[in-house]
């Protein structure tokens, strides 16, 4: 009796030190660098780099989440990105955090190019490099690249620069879902 | 006998098509006004290459794309050049576009054409240039340009030249009207295109509905190797990717163009316009529009001058106003209603319908799916159109998507024969344009992400390269200083010891020195935290006077340093010193701004203590 409760020990035993060297050796074979679960947090943020969140950059912010962080800190994501956020992470959805900001319409910054005196405080301040000048020079910023963050309007000497709203035209126009159900009656009154 | 082959689904919608048939192609004439949108069809808007003010002549390029998907845009007749302005376009938003106003002056002065007689002996690049500079963009509706579509990717070959005249939408004749007047310059267009591309074989389809039009065309093409096929009449078969379906039994792959299994589809109104691009030099500056419906007393086909206003078509048609319930441009399919006929005539608009009420009534109520699968069986790509119009309600566009939502060609048979009458197609729309849009947000934000990185990685770059050089400098100095004290020590005399002394002597000057200035620092310092304590008892009890001495700081920070450049660039004659001066003038009234709300804000305080 006692030679199989030593064989079952000795197998058992053998087999604890199998597979903890098969764990040991995937845990060193396959390990991932970083964090993967920032990365995809931050896939689904803005990149507008503005900051308004507490945290400098879109990046750290996710680092933040991804510790257990508040998702609600990002005014120019929005609703869209909390409820992406709330997807990813598997917790509810909160309202938008208003001590940061609210939401507004896409912007980008426009630079009143005759008042421009060249002094490149903002481009300095730009997280993307999107604005172009040298010192002396006008400066202007390009369209495309802005993201609408706002960081160079204050570091500006002159208040040249102007944060104005991205109007629908003719190209970024796209389809509205259908109206609403409505009922034979209902329309007919509308026809009325 | 060519072998035709069948695709899923399709319906057989009233054709409506006689109405407009019975009157040959008119001329639509020289309207008062011609618009000219800068943007006809699919790709980049055109630039205008004219100013106001400027006369034209018919045929004159007016607007071109400089680089980029796009063809050129030309004056339909000679005259003036009357503005170059934001003008309402035919569009579906009903928004307002770049467009050149032309005021014709009646000569219908034309440019020196030159055409191509022997374009067999010419170079295919040099044809294909001619084509594009025609301005020739397909004519059946999507409006791809022509030159860009003749020249498939290198590696495909295309075997079938299809010239398409299925025309399956129900009240469009225009086609049908070109096939049986125009047929000897559709084959025209049809040789030049075959050239171009040397298929094996050149086929025009045709729906077995026009059997004036396939005689028309057997005619022509009599004695030719050219097929003209009738095929089974069911809509949409004139849909590219059907057709190429019906006619060679393959299907066009996921994301692919016909070229990619060596077909391409043309329409018979493009070789028309290919045709006459060659052999008579003249540039796309008119098209053959079908205005019908049950508005107007004659309905019919019109060649129309591009940029003329769909209402002088409508006028030339007989309008009765009393009796147009809507405006509809394209098909009842898959066409959109104009909120106003103050649009222009483009390259792409084939089919004006002015409906009555009780022709294309209002479509009714939306009721819940019943999940018949009607749709399913309709749906000529074999698409589940339930499942796509659950996850577009539902927002779900990747699940969307993922059941090929954009193999949707948005033909409108699954709303046609929809029992609850759901609007399918315009809920595929509306989750086609937000995926575009998420899709666009997407590329803009990881572009942003990467300008982000690279700018940050710069900064540190920077900053390690200047540690490194201070670090370079920091070695040199101690380098220098250590051979300097071994050559002193080694030509060191008693004679210079006395000098050596005074070296010290200097030196502990200098050090006194220092001292000095770092403790008149230190007392200066320990001033000048006392200053601001002042302020701050204040400020501990209302928060908003701390806020505008910030303010009123960062006033005076800014026009300090705006200040010190003015000097800067007046020492220096530099040419911005007005521009520094207006800026100084600013930054002052902000000071004294910043001043007096602090001053006012602080007389507050004190009185309601």
């Amino acid at each position: 009796m006692w030679t199989s409760i030593l064989i079952a020990i000795a197998v058992l035993l053998a087999l604890a030190v199998i597979f903890g060297g098969l764990l040991g050796f995937a845990a060193e074979r396959f390990r991932v660098e970083g964090n993967p679960l920032v990365d995809q947090i931050d896939a689904l943020l803005p990149q507008t780099q503005c900051g308004q969140c507490g945290y400098p950059g879109c990046r750290p912010y996710a680092e933040s989440i991804a510790l257990g962080g508040a998702i609600n800190k990002c005014p120019p994501g929005g609703e869209a990105t909390i409820k992406a956020l709330a997807d990813l992470l598997d917790v509810d959805p909160e309202p938008l955090d208003a001590e940061h900001g609210v939401e507004q319409a896409r912007r980008v910054a426009v630079i009143r190019e005759d008042e421009c005196i060249g002094c490149t405080k903002c481009i300095q301040a730009c997280p993307v490099d999107a604005i172009l000048g040298a010192a002396k020079h006008m400066h202007t910023v390009i369209e495309s690249e802005c993201t609408g963050c706002d960081l160079c309007v204050e570091p500006c000497p002159v208040d040249c620069i102007d944060m104005v709203t991205i109007e629908p035209d003719i190209r970024s126009w796209t389809w509205n879902p259908p109206a609403p159900h409505i009922i034979a009656t209902d329309r007919q009154e509308a026809h009325a | 006998m060519t072998k035709l082959w069948d695709f899923h689904g399709g319906i057989h919608p009233p054709e409506n098509k006689q109405q407009s048939t019975s009157r040959p192609i008119r001329n639509a004439g020289i309207p008062e006004l011609l618009v000219l949108p800068l943007q006809q069809h699919i790709g980049q808007p055109a630039e205008t290459c004219v100013t106001v003010g400027d006369r034209v002549l018919k045929g004159q390029r007016i607007a071109d794309v400089r680089d980029g998907l796009g063809v050129p845009v030309h004056a339909p007749t000679s005259g003036t050049v009357e503005s170059i302005a934001r003008l309402p376009v035919p569009h579906p938003s009903g928004m307002d576009d770049w467009c050149i106003t032309l005021r014709p002056d009646g000569k219908d002065e034309w440019i020196d054409r030159q055409p191509i007689t022997d374009y067999r002996q010419q170079d295919r690049q040099n044809i294909l240039a001619v084509i594009r500079n025609a301005g020739i963009a397909g004519l059946g509706g999507a409006g791809f340009p022509t030159d860009i579509k003749l020249r498939p990717p290198k590696d495909r070959k295309v075997s079938t030249l299809i010239l398409n005249g299925a025309e399956c939408e129900p009240y469009i004749t225009a086609d049908d009207m070109t096939m049986r007047e125009r047929a000897t310059e559709i084959l025209d267009g049809l040789k030049v295109m075959a050239w171009i591309l040397r298929p094996e074989r050149c086929v025009i389809a045709i729906e077995d509905n026009k059997p004036e039009a396939l005689a028309a065309m057997q005619t022509a093409a009599a004695g030719t190797q050219t097929e003209v096929v009738a095929i089974p009449t069911k809509y949409p078969s004139g849909g590219e990717k059907q057709l190429v379906q019906i006619l060679t039994g393959l299907e066009v792959p996921h994301g692919g163009i016909p070229a990619d299994i060596g077909v391409m589809c043309q329409n018979v109104g493009t070789a028309v316009a290919v045709g006459r691009a060659i052999f008579r030099g003249e540039p796309l500056i008119s098209r053959v529009v079908t205005i019908t419906g049950e508005a107007v007393t004659g309905p019919g086909n019109f060649d129309t001058l591009l940029g003329t206003p769909v209402d002088y078509l409508l006028t030339a048609a007989g309008l009765q106003p009393d009796r147009l319930d809507r405006l509809v441009l394209g098909g009842p399919m898959m066409g959109y209603t104009l909120p106003s006929p103050d649009v222009p005539v483009v390259k792409t608009s084939n089919c004006i319908i002015a409906a009555s009420v009780s022709e294309l009534p209002a479509p009714p109520p939306e009721q819940p799916c019943i999940r018949c699968g009607m749709c399913a069986d309709a749906c000529p790509m074999e698409l589940l159109p339930q499942q796509l119009l659950w996850h577009s309600r539902a927002g779900e566009f990747e699940k969307a998507e993922h059941l090929n939502l954009f193999d949707c060609i948005e033909c409108g048979a699954c709303s046609y024969v929809c029992p609850s009458s759901i609007p399918l197609v315009q809920y595929y729309r509306f989750a086609k344009g937000e995926i575009r849009i998420q899709r666009a947000e997407q590329l803009k934000s990881d572009r942003a992400r990467e300008r982000f990185e690279a700018r940050q990685a710069r900064l540190e770059r920077e900053q390690e390269e200047k540690e490194a050089r201070r670090k370079e400098r920091a070695r040199a100095a101690a380098e220098a200083q250590a051979q300097a004290r071994k050559k002193a020590e080694a030509v060191e005399t008693p004679a210079q010891a006395g000098e050596a002394d005074a070296d010290r002597a200097a030196k502990a000057a200098l050090v006194q020195q220092a001292l000095a200035r770092k403790k008149a620092k230190a007392a200066q310092d320990s001033v000048a935290p006392v200053e601001p304590a002042g302020p701050a008892r204040p400020a501990a009890e209302a928060p908003d006077i701390e806020a505008l001495e910030k303010q009123l700081e960062q006033a005076r920070g800014k026009l300090d340093t705006m200040q010190s450049m003015l000097d800067d660039a007046r020492a220096a004659g530099a040419d911005n010193v007005e521009k520094l001066e207006r800026a100084v003038a600013k930054n002052h009234d902000r000071v004294q701004r910043a001043g007096q709300a602090l001053e006012e804000a602080r007389k507050a305080l004190q009185a309601a203590d």
